[in-house]
Protein backbone atom coordinates (compact mmCIF):
# COMPACT_ATOMS: atom_id res chain seq x y z
CA UNK A 1 0.00 0.00 0.00
CA UNK A 2 1.33 3.46 -0.83
CA UNK A 3 1.45 6.36 1.60
CA UNK A 4 -0.85 8.33 -0.73
CA UNK A 5 -3.52 5.61 -0.76
CA UNK A 6 -3.52 5.55 3.01
CA UNK A 7 -3.56 9.32 3.33
CA UNK A 8 -7.14 9.35 2.05
CA UNK A 9 -8.29 7.36 5.06
CA UNK A 10 -5.97 7.94 8.01
CA UNK A 11 -3.24 10.41 8.68
CA UNK A 12 -0.10 8.25 8.72
CA UNK A 13 1.77 11.21 10.18
CA UNK A 14 -0.27 10.80 13.35
CA UNK A 15 0.51 7.08 13.39
CA UNK A 16 4.20 7.87 12.97
CA UNK A 17 4.02 10.39 15.82
CA UNK A 18 2.48 7.79 18.12
CA UNK A 19 5.15 5.26 17.09
CA UNK A 20 7.92 7.81 17.67
CA UNK A 21 6.63 8.46 21.16
CA UNK A 22 5.60 4.97 22.27
CA UNK A 23 7.19 2.45 19.88
CA UNK A 24 10.60 2.22 21.59
CA UNK A 25 12.02 1.46 18.15
CA UNK A 26 15.72 1.19 17.50
CA UNK A 27 15.49 3.33 14.35
CA UNK A 28 13.85 6.66 13.50
CA UNK A 29 10.29 5.86 12.43
CA UNK A 30 10.35 8.61 9.82
CA UNK A 31 13.07 6.80 7.92
CA UNK A 32 10.90 3.68 7.54
CA UNK A 33 8.56 2.88 4.69
CA UNK A 34 4.85 2.39 5.55
CA UNK A 35 5.19 -1.35 4.97
CA UNK A 36 8.44 -1.82 6.90
CA UNK A 37 8.18 -4.62 9.49
CA UNK A 38 8.27 -2.75 12.79
CA UNK A 39 9.19 -5.92 14.71
CA UNK A 40 12.39 -5.84 12.67
CA UNK A 41 12.92 -2.31 13.96
CA UNK A 42 12.80 -3.39 17.58
CA UNK A 43 9.05 -3.28 18.26
CA UNK A 44 8.04 -5.56 21.13
CA UNK A 45 4.59 -6.82 22.01
CA UNK A 46 4.74 -4.90 25.29
CA UNK A 47 5.45 -1.64 23.44
CA UNK A 48 2.31 -2.28 21.39
CA UNK A 49 0.30 -1.74 24.58
CA UNK A 50 1.53 1.86 24.84
CA UNK A 51 0.93 2.37 21.12
CA UNK A 52 -2.61 1.00 21.40
CA UNK A 53 -3.45 3.23 24.35
CA UNK A 54 -2.09 6.31 22.56
CA UNK A 55 -4.01 5.49 19.37
CA UNK A 56 -7.22 4.95 21.33
CA UNK A 57 -6.78 8.29 23.00
CA UNK A 58 -5.85 10.17 19.86
CA UNK A 59 -8.50 8.74 17.53
CA UNK A 60 -11.18 8.12 20.16
CA UNK A 61 -11.44 4.47 19.26
CA UNK A 62 -11.30 1.20 21.17
CA UNK A 63 -9.36 -1.83 20.00
CA UNK A 64 -11.24 -5.10 20.47
CA UNK A 65 -9.22 -8.05 21.81
CA UNK A 66 -9.40 -9.71 18.39
CA UNK A 67 -7.37 -6.90 16.83
CA UNK A 68 -4.61 -6.97 19.43
CA UNK A 69 -2.45 -9.18 17.28
CA UNK A 70 1.03 -9.05 15.88
CA UNK A 71 -0.33 -8.42 12.40
CA UNK A 72 -2.22 -5.28 13.49
CA UNK A 73 0.95 -3.61 14.71
CA UNK A 74 3.31 -4.97 12.07
CA UNK A 75 3.71 -1.75 10.05
CA UNK A 76 2.63 1.89 9.78
CA UNK A 77 0.26 0.75 7.02
CA UNK A 78 -1.34 -2.03 9.06
CA UNK A 79 -1.80 0.26 12.06
CA UNK A 80 -3.35 2.97 9.88
CA UNK A 81 -5.69 0.39 8.34
CA UNK A 82 -6.77 -0.80 11.76
CA UNK A 83 -7.38 2.73 12.95
CA UNK A 84 -9.36 3.51 9.78
CA UNK A 85 -11.49 0.41 10.34
CA UNK A 86 -12.22 1.28 13.95
CA UNK A 87 -12.82 4.98 13.30
CA UNK A 88 -15.01 4.29 10.29
CA UNK B 1 -5.47 -42.76 29.26
CA UNK B 2 -5.08 -46.16 27.72
CA UNK B 3 -3.52 -45.44 24.34
CA UNK B 4 -0.21 -47.10 23.63
CA UNK B 5 2.41 -44.42 23.83
CA UNK B 6 5.70 -46.19 23.85
CA UNK B 7 7.43 -49.48 23.46
CA UNK B 8 9.83 -51.27 25.70
CA UNK B 9 13.19 -51.74 24.06
CA UNK B 10 13.70 -55.32 22.97
CA UNK B 11 16.31 -56.95 25.17
CA UNK B 12 18.70 -59.59 23.93
CA UNK B 13 16.81 -62.33 25.69
CA UNK B 14 13.45 -61.31 24.26
CA UNK B 15 12.27 -62.55 20.94
CA UNK B 16 8.66 -61.56 21.36
CA UNK B 17 7.29 -58.37 19.81
CA UNK B 18 7.96 -55.20 21.86
CA UNK B 19 5.38 -54.66 24.55
CA UNK B 20 3.43 -51.44 24.22
CA UNK B 21 3.14 -49.41 27.40
CA UNK B 22 0.06 -47.42 28.19
CA UNK B 23 0.62 -43.99 29.67
CA UNK B 24 -0.49 -45.22 33.08
CA UNK B 25 2.05 -48.03 32.90
CA UNK B 26 4.72 -45.56 31.88
CA UNK B 27 3.80 -43.35 34.83
CA UNK B 28 4.12 -46.34 37.16
CA UNK B 29 7.59 -46.86 35.77
CA UNK B 30 8.40 -43.16 36.29
CA UNK B 31 7.37 -43.49 39.94
CA UNK B 32 9.54 -46.60 40.27
CA UNK B 33 12.53 -44.66 38.92
CA UNK B 34 11.64 -41.85 41.33
CA UNK B 35 11.56 -44.19 44.34
CA UNK B 36 14.52 -46.38 43.39
CA UNK B 37 16.86 -43.73 41.99
CA UNK B 38 15.86 -40.07 42.48
CA UNK B 39 14.79 -40.38 46.12
CA UNK B 40 17.84 -42.47 47.01
CA UNK B 41 20.28 -39.76 45.88
CA UNK B 42 18.20 -36.62 46.48
CA UNK B 43 19.76 -35.66 49.80
CA UNK B 44 23.28 -36.28 48.59
CA UNK B 45 22.64 -34.27 45.41
CA UNK B 46 21.24 -31.47 47.58
CA UNK B 47 24.01 -31.53 50.17
CA UNK B 48 26.86 -31.53 47.66
CA UNK B 49 25.09 -29.38 45.04
CA UNK B 50 26.05 -32.03 42.53
CA UNK B 51 24.52 -33.07 39.23
CA UNK B 52 22.04 -35.95 39.75
CA UNK B 53 23.78 -38.17 37.21
CA UNK B 54 22.05 -41.34 38.49
CA UNK B 55 18.63 -39.76 37.90
CA UNK B 56 19.40 -38.58 34.39
CA UNK B 57 20.95 -41.94 33.51
CA UNK B 58 17.80 -43.73 34.70
CA UNK B 59 15.64 -41.35 32.64
CA UNK B 60 17.79 -42.12 29.59
CA UNK B 61 17.47 -45.86 30.18
CA UNK B 62 13.70 -45.46 30.16
CA UNK B 63 13.97 -43.35 26.96
CA UNK B 64 12.29 -40.48 28.76
CA UNK B 65 14.52 -37.80 27.23
CA UNK B 66 12.62 -38.31 23.98
CA UNK B 67 9.18 -38.52 25.58
CA UNK B 68 8.00 -35.37 23.76
CA UNK B 69 9.57 -36.32 20.42
CA UNK B 70 6.90 -37.44 17.93
CA UNK B 71 6.63 -41.16 17.29
CA UNK B 72 7.67 -40.81 13.65
CA UNK B 73 11.21 -40.07 14.89
CA UNK B 74 11.08 -42.90 17.41
CA UNK B 75 10.02 -40.82 20.41
CA UNK B 76 7.04 -41.47 22.67
CA UNK B 77 4.97 -38.67 21.18
CA UNK B 78 3.55 -37.63 24.55
CA UNK B 79 1.65 -34.36 24.87
CA UNK B 80 2.24 -31.50 27.31
CA UNK B 81 -0.34 -32.83 29.78
CA UNK B 82 1.44 -36.19 29.94
CA UNK B 83 4.89 -34.57 30.16
CA UNK B 84 3.57 -32.47 33.05
CA UNK B 85 2.46 -35.60 34.87
CA UNK B 86 5.96 -37.06 34.51
CA UNK B 87 7.49 -33.81 35.81
CA UNK B 88 5.08 -33.83 38.75
CA UNK B 89 5.95 -37.46 39.51
CA UNK B 90 9.70 -36.74 39.49
CA UNK B 91 9.02 -33.70 41.70
CA UNK B 92 7.81 -36.11 44.38
CA UNK B 93 11.32 -37.54 44.73
CA UNK B 94 13.97 -34.95 43.82
CA UNK B 95 13.26 -31.32 42.87
CA UNK B 96 16.56 -30.82 41.08
CA UNK B 97 16.18 -33.95 38.93
CA UNK B 98 12.60 -32.97 38.10
CA UNK B 99 13.72 -29.44 37.19
CA UNK B 100 16.44 -30.74 34.89
CA UNK B 101 13.95 -33.07 33.21
CA UNK B 102 11.43 -30.24 32.79
CA UNK B 103 14.04 -27.86 31.37
CA UNK B 104 15.22 -30.51 28.94
CA UNK B 105 11.62 -31.08 27.77
CA UNK B 106 11.21 -27.33 27.15
CA UNK B 107 14.20 -27.36 24.79
CA UNK B 108 12.90 -30.47 23.03
CA UNK B 109 9.53 -28.75 22.58
CA UNK B 110 11.21 -25.73 20.94
CA UNK B 111 12.73 -28.04 18.32
CA UNK B 112 9.59 -30.19 17.91
CA UNK B 113 7.29 -27.18 17.52
CA UNK B 114 9.51 -24.90 15.45
CA UNK B 115 12.17 -26.81 13.56
CA UNK B 116 10.63 -29.92 12.05
CA UNK B 117 10.59 -28.31 8.62
CA UNK B 118 14.39 -28.35 8.64
CA UNK B 119 16.10 -31.56 7.52
CA UNK B 120 18.94 -30.86 9.98
CA UNK B 121 16.55 -30.81 12.93
CA UNK B 122 14.59 -33.83 11.69
CA UNK B 123 17.88 -35.72 11.75
CA UNK B 124 18.63 -34.21 15.14
CA UNK B 125 15.36 -35.50 16.59
CA UNK B 126 16.21 -39.04 15.49
CA UNK B 127 19.66 -38.69 17.02
CA UNK B 128 18.12 -37.35 20.23
CA UNK B 129 15.96 -40.46 20.44
CA UNK B 130 18.79 -42.87 19.73
CA UNK B 131 21.40 -41.25 21.94
CA UNK B 132 19.05 -39.79 24.58
CA UNK B 133 20.87 -36.46 24.35
CA UNK B 134 20.39 -33.98 27.17
CA UNK B 135 19.50 -30.44 26.05
CA UNK B 136 20.15 -27.28 28.06
CA UNK B 137 19.36 -23.61 27.53
CA UNK B 138 21.31 -20.35 27.47
CA UNK B 139 18.73 -17.59 27.19
CA UNK B 140 19.64 -15.00 29.82
CA UNK B 141 22.67 -12.81 29.28
CA UNK B 142 24.79 -10.59 31.48
CA UNK B 143 23.72 -7.00 30.79
CA UNK B 144 20.11 -7.55 29.71
CA UNK B 145 18.71 -7.61 33.25
CA UNK B 146 16.99 -10.97 32.86
CA UNK B 147 15.00 -9.93 29.79
CA UNK B 148 14.73 -12.97 27.53
CA UNK B 149 13.43 -10.83 24.69
CA UNK B 150 16.67 -9.03 24.09
CA UNK B 151 20.24 -10.07 23.41
CA UNK B 152 23.54 -8.28 23.35
CA UNK B 153 25.60 -10.99 21.70
CA UNK B 154 25.16 -11.56 17.97
CA UNK B 155 25.66 -14.45 15.65
CA UNK B 156 28.22 -13.88 12.91
CA UNK B 157 27.65 -15.86 9.77
CA UNK B 158 30.44 -16.56 7.34
CA UNK B 159 29.33 -18.72 4.42
CA UNK B 160 27.76 -21.85 5.90
CA UNK B 161 29.33 -21.36 9.32
CA UNK B 162 28.55 -19.24 12.33
CA UNK B 163 30.35 -18.10 15.44
CA UNK B 164 28.85 -16.61 18.58
CA UNK B 165 30.07 -15.70 22.06
CA UNK B 166 27.63 -15.28 24.91
CA UNK B 167 28.11 -14.37 28.56
CA UNK B 168 25.36 -16.34 30.26
CA UNK B 169 24.86 -15.72 34.00
CA UNK B 170 23.05 -19.06 34.34
CA UNK B 171 23.15 -22.25 32.30
CA UNK B 172 21.43 -25.00 34.23
CA UNK B 173 23.41 -28.27 34.08
CA UNK B 174 25.51 -26.59 31.36
CA UNK B 175 28.51 -28.73 32.18
CA UNK B 176 26.56 -31.94 31.74
CA UNK B 177 24.39 -31.28 28.70
CA UNK B 178 25.03 -32.62 25.22
CA UNK B 179 23.50 -29.74 23.31
CA UNK B 180 22.63 -26.16 24.14
CA UNK B 181 19.95 -23.87 22.70
CA UNK B 182 21.30 -20.35 22.84
CA UNK B 183 19.71 -17.00 21.97
CA UNK B 184 21.52 -14.13 20.27
CA UNK B 185 20.85 -11.26 17.88
CA UNK B 186 20.39 -12.38 14.28
CA UNK B 187 23.44 -10.40 13.18
CA UNK B 188 25.90 -7.75 14.35
CA UNK B 189 23.60 -4.95 13.12
CA UNK B 190 20.29 -6.40 14.32
CA UNK B 191 18.33 -4.69 17.11
CA UNK B 192 18.42 -6.29 20.57
CA UNK B 193 14.93 -7.75 20.09
CA UNK B 194 15.63 -9.46 16.76
CA UNK B 195 16.87 -12.78 18.06
CA UNK B 196 17.58 -16.21 16.70
CA UNK B 197 17.69 -19.51 18.57
CA UNK B 198 20.78 -21.55 17.79
CA UNK B 199 21.72 -25.08 18.72
CA UNK B 200 25.31 -25.55 19.74
CA UNK B 201 26.64 -29.06 20.14
CA UNK B 202 29.06 -30.54 22.63
CA UNK B 203 32.49 -30.40 21.07
CA UNK B 204 31.58 -27.26 19.14
CA UNK B 205 31.62 -24.88 22.05
CA UNK B 206 33.88 -23.79 24.86
CA UNK B 207 32.33 -22.91 28.19
CA UNK B 208 34.45 -20.82 30.51
CA UNK B 209 33.04 -20.62 34.04
CA UNK B 210 31.84 -17.18 35.16
CA UNK B 211 30.19 -18.07 38.45
CA UNK B 212 29.42 -21.00 40.69
CA UNK B 213 26.07 -22.41 41.90
CA UNK B 214 25.89 -22.55 45.68
CA UNK B 215 22.27 -21.72 46.38
CA UNK B 216 19.54 -22.32 48.91
CA UNK B 217 17.61 -24.79 46.76
CA UNK B 218 17.55 -26.61 43.43
CA UNK B 219 21.19 -27.20 44.18
CA UNK B 220 21.52 -30.19 41.88
CA UNK B 221 20.62 -28.18 38.79
CA UNK B 222 24.21 -26.88 38.84
CA UNK B 223 23.13 -23.61 37.19
CA UNK B 224 26.51 -21.91 37.00
CA UNK B 225 27.33 -19.03 34.65
CA UNK B 226 29.55 -19.45 31.61
CA UNK B 227 31.00 -17.55 28.72
CA UNK B 228 30.07 -19.75 25.79
CA UNK B 229 32.10 -19.47 22.61
CA UNK B 230 30.51 -21.56 19.91
CA UNK B 231 30.74 -22.31 16.25
CA UNK B 232 28.76 -24.49 13.92
CA UNK B 233 26.86 -24.77 10.68
CA UNK B 234 24.09 -22.31 9.81
CA UNK B 235 21.73 -25.34 9.68
CA UNK B 236 21.85 -25.22 13.47
CA UNK B 237 19.93 -21.94 13.57
CA UNK B 238 16.28 -22.75 14.30
CA UNK B 239 14.23 -21.77 11.24
CA UNK B 240 11.75 -19.70 13.29
CA UNK B 241 12.41 -16.28 14.89
CA UNK B 242 13.07 -16.63 18.64
CA UNK B 243 10.28 -14.19 19.42
CA UNK B 244 7.76 -16.71 18.04
CA UNK B 245 9.46 -19.65 19.75
CA UNK B 246 9.32 -17.78 23.05
CA UNK B 247 5.69 -16.81 22.93
CA UNK B 248 4.34 -19.97 21.28
CA UNK B 249 6.41 -22.52 23.14
CA UNK B 250 9.09 -21.56 25.63
CA UNK B 251 6.92 -19.25 27.74
CA UNK B 252 3.79 -21.42 28.11
CA UNK B 253 5.64 -24.75 28.12
CA UNK B 254 8.07 -23.60 30.85
CA UNK B 255 5.44 -22.29 33.21
CA UNK B 256 3.30 -25.41 32.79
CA UNK B 257 6.08 -27.95 33.38
CA UNK B 258 7.60 -25.89 36.20
CA UNK B 259 4.17 -25.62 37.80
CA UNK B 260 3.83 -29.39 37.46
CA UNK B 261 7.14 -30.22 39.13
CA UNK B 262 6.50 -27.66 41.87
CA UNK B 263 3.18 -29.41 42.43
CA UNK B 264 5.17 -32.63 42.77
CA UNK B 265 7.43 -31.08 45.42
CA UNK B 266 4.39 -29.67 47.26
CA UNK B 267 2.65 -33.06 47.08
CA UNK B 268 5.77 -34.72 48.50
CA UNK B 269 5.64 -32.32 51.48
CA UNK B 270 1.92 -33.01 51.95
CA UNK B 271 2.59 -36.76 51.80
CA UNK B 272 5.17 -36.42 54.55
CA UNK B 273 2.71 -34.40 56.60
CA UNK B 274 0.07 -37.09 56.00
CA UNK B 275 2.44 -39.80 57.21
CA UNK B 276 3.20 -37.71 60.28
CA UNK B 277 -0.49 -37.12 61.04
CA UNK B 278 -1.19 -40.84 60.68
CA UNK B 279 1.52 -41.56 63.23
CA UNK B 280 -0.10 -39.05 65.58
CA UNK B 281 -3.53 -40.53 65.04
CA UNK B 282 -2.26 -43.98 65.94
CA UNK B 283 -1.10 -42.66 69.29
CA UNK B 284 -4.57 -41.36 70.16
CA UNK B 285 -7.10 -43.82 68.72
CA UNK B 286 -10.62 -42.47 68.25
CA UNK B 287 -9.49 -38.86 68.32
CA UNK B 288 -8.73 -36.73 65.24
CA UNK B 289 -5.51 -34.85 65.98
CA UNK B 290 -5.44 -31.08 65.40
CA UNK B 291 -2.73 -31.65 62.78
CA UNK B 292 -5.30 -33.58 60.72
CA UNK B 293 -7.32 -30.39 60.37
CA UNK B 294 -4.24 -28.57 59.14
CA UNK B 295 -3.67 -31.43 56.72
CA UNK B 296 -7.20 -31.03 55.36
CA UNK B 297 -6.55 -27.32 54.83
CA UNK B 298 -3.26 -27.79 53.02
CA UNK B 299 -4.67 -30.59 50.86
CA UNK B 300 -7.22 -28.14 49.50
CA UNK B 301 -4.50 -25.70 48.44
CA UNK B 302 -2.58 -28.54 46.78
CA UNK B 303 -5.68 -29.51 44.81
CA UNK B 304 -6.14 -25.92 43.60
CA UNK B 305 -2.50 -25.74 42.58
CA UNK B 306 -2.70 -29.01 40.65
CA UNK B 307 -5.94 -28.09 38.89
CA UNK B 308 -4.46 -24.74 37.91
CA UNK B 309 -1.48 -26.48 36.26
CA UNK B 310 -3.53 -29.07 34.36
CA UNK B 311 -6.20 -26.55 33.39
CA UNK B 312 -3.65 -24.49 31.51
CA UNK B 313 -1.78 -27.58 30.25
CA UNK B 314 -5.01 -28.86 28.66
CA UNK B 315 -5.85 -25.44 27.22
CA UNK B 316 -2.36 -25.17 25.70
CA UNK B 317 -2.57 -28.71 24.36
CA UNK B 318 -5.92 -27.93 22.70
CA UNK B 319 -4.53 -24.74 21.14
CA UNK B 320 -1.53 -26.67 19.82
CA UNK B 321 -3.72 -29.44 18.41
CA UNK B 322 -6.11 -26.93 16.90
CA UNK B 323 -3.28 -24.98 15.28
CA UNK B 324 -4.26 -21.69 16.95
CA UNK B 325 -1.00 -19.72 17.15
CA UNK B 326 -2.95 -16.46 17.20
CA UNK B 327 -4.56 -17.34 20.51
CA UNK B 328 -1.29 -18.49 22.08
CA UNK B 329 0.33 -15.22 20.95
CA UNK B 330 -2.54 -13.19 22.41
CA UNK B 331 -2.36 -11.22 25.63
CA UNK B 332 -5.15 -13.29 27.20
CA UNK B 333 -3.24 -16.59 27.09
CA UNK B 334 0.02 -14.87 28.05
CA UNK B 335 -1.58 -13.35 31.12
CA UNK B 336 -3.07 -16.69 32.15
CA UNK B 337 0.32 -18.36 31.69
CA UNK B 338 1.96 -15.72 33.88
CA UNK B 339 -0.81 -16.07 36.46
CA UNK B 340 -0.13 -19.80 36.61
CA UNK B 341 3.54 -19.14 37.37
CA UNK B 342 2.76 -16.47 39.97
CA UNK B 343 0.17 -18.64 41.66
CA UNK B 344 2.16 -21.90 41.68
CA UNK B 345 5.34 -20.26 42.93
CA UNK B 346 3.42 -18.80 45.88
CA UNK B 347 1.34 -21.92 46.57
CA UNK B 348 4.42 -24.15 46.78
CA UNK B 349 5.88 -22.03 49.60
CA UNK B 350 2.53 -21.94 51.36
CA UNK B 351 2.00 -25.70 51.07
CA UNK B 352 5.49 -26.76 52.15
CA UNK B 353 5.29 -24.21 55.00
CA UNK B 354 1.99 -25.69 56.16
CA UNK B 355 3.39 -29.20 55.90
CA UNK B 356 6.29 -28.06 58.08
CA UNK B 357 3.87 -26.77 60.71
CA UNK B 358 2.16 -30.16 60.70
CA UNK B 359 5.39 -32.12 61.04
CA UNK B 360 6.70 -29.68 63.63
CA UNK B 361 10.21 -30.17 64.91
CA UNK B 362 10.44 -33.48 63.00
CA UNK B 363 10.03 -31.55 59.76
CA UNK B 364 12.47 -28.88 60.89
CA UNK B 365 15.23 -31.36 61.66
CA UNK B 366 17.69 -32.27 58.92
CA UNK B 367 18.18 -35.77 60.29
CA UNK B 368 14.56 -36.88 60.52
CA UNK B 369 12.62 -38.96 58.02
CA UNK B 370 10.02 -36.15 58.05
CA UNK B 371 12.62 -33.46 57.22
CA UNK B 372 11.24 -30.79 54.87
CA UNK B 373 14.42 -28.78 54.61
CA UNK B 374 15.14 -29.55 50.95
CA UNK B 375 11.53 -29.10 49.85
CA UNK B 376 11.27 -25.75 51.66
CA UNK B 377 14.52 -24.43 50.19
CA UNK B 378 13.51 -25.61 46.70
CA UNK B 379 10.09 -23.99 47.14
CA UNK B 380 11.55 -20.53 47.65
CA UNK B 381 13.35 -20.75 44.32
CA UNK B 382 10.10 -20.87 42.36
CA UNK B 383 9.32 -17.17 42.74
CA UNK B 384 12.86 -16.21 41.73
CA UNK B 385 13.45 -18.17 38.55
CA UNK B 386 12.01 -15.54 36.21
CA UNK B 387 11.31 -13.13 39.03
CA UNK B 388 7.68 -12.78 40.04
CA UNK B 389 7.97 -8.97 40.20
CA UNK B 390 8.97 -8.89 36.54
CA UNK B 391 6.04 -11.14 35.61
CA UNK B 392 3.56 -9.10 37.63
CA UNK B 393 4.74 -5.94 35.91
CA UNK B 394 4.33 -7.59 32.47
CA UNK B 395 0.82 -8.67 33.39
CA UNK B 396 0.01 -5.18 34.64
CA UNK B 397 1.04 -3.75 31.27
CA UNK B 398 -0.80 -6.39 29.23
CA UNK B 399 -3.95 -6.00 31.32
CA UNK B 400 -4.12 -2.38 30.17
CA UNK B 401 -4.79 -3.69 26.69
CA UNK B 402 -6.51 -7.00 27.36
CA UNK B 403 -10.29 -7.19 27.42
CA UNK B 404 -12.15 -10.30 28.43
CA UNK B 405 -14.62 -11.73 25.99
CA UNK B 406 -14.36 -9.55 22.88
Amino acid sequence: MTEAALESTVDTTAVREVLAQHGRLTVDINTLDVDFDLYGAGLTSLATVGIMLALEDRFEIEFPESMLSRSTFRSVASIAEAVAKLAG
Amino acid sequence: MTTAVTELPVTETTTAAPVALTFDELLTRVHAIGRDVLAVHANDVDRLARFPSESIEAMKQALLLSAYVPQEYGGMGLNIVEISRICEAFGNYCGSSAMIYAMHCIQVACVVHHAQHSSYFRRYLKQLVQEQRLMASATTEIGTGGDLRSSICAIEVNGDCFTVTKKAPVISYGEYSDDLLLTCRSGPNAPASEQVHVMVRRGEYLAEPLSTWDTMGFRGTCSSGFTVTAQGSTDQILPTPFNDILSLTMHPYSHIVWGALWTGIAADAVNQARAFVRNEARKTPGETPISAVRLAEVDLVLQEMRHNVYGLAREYNELLKGGCPGQIHGFGFSIRTNNLKLSCSQRIVEIVGQALLICGISGYRNDSKFSLSRQLRDAYGAALMVNNDRITKLNATMLLAHREGN
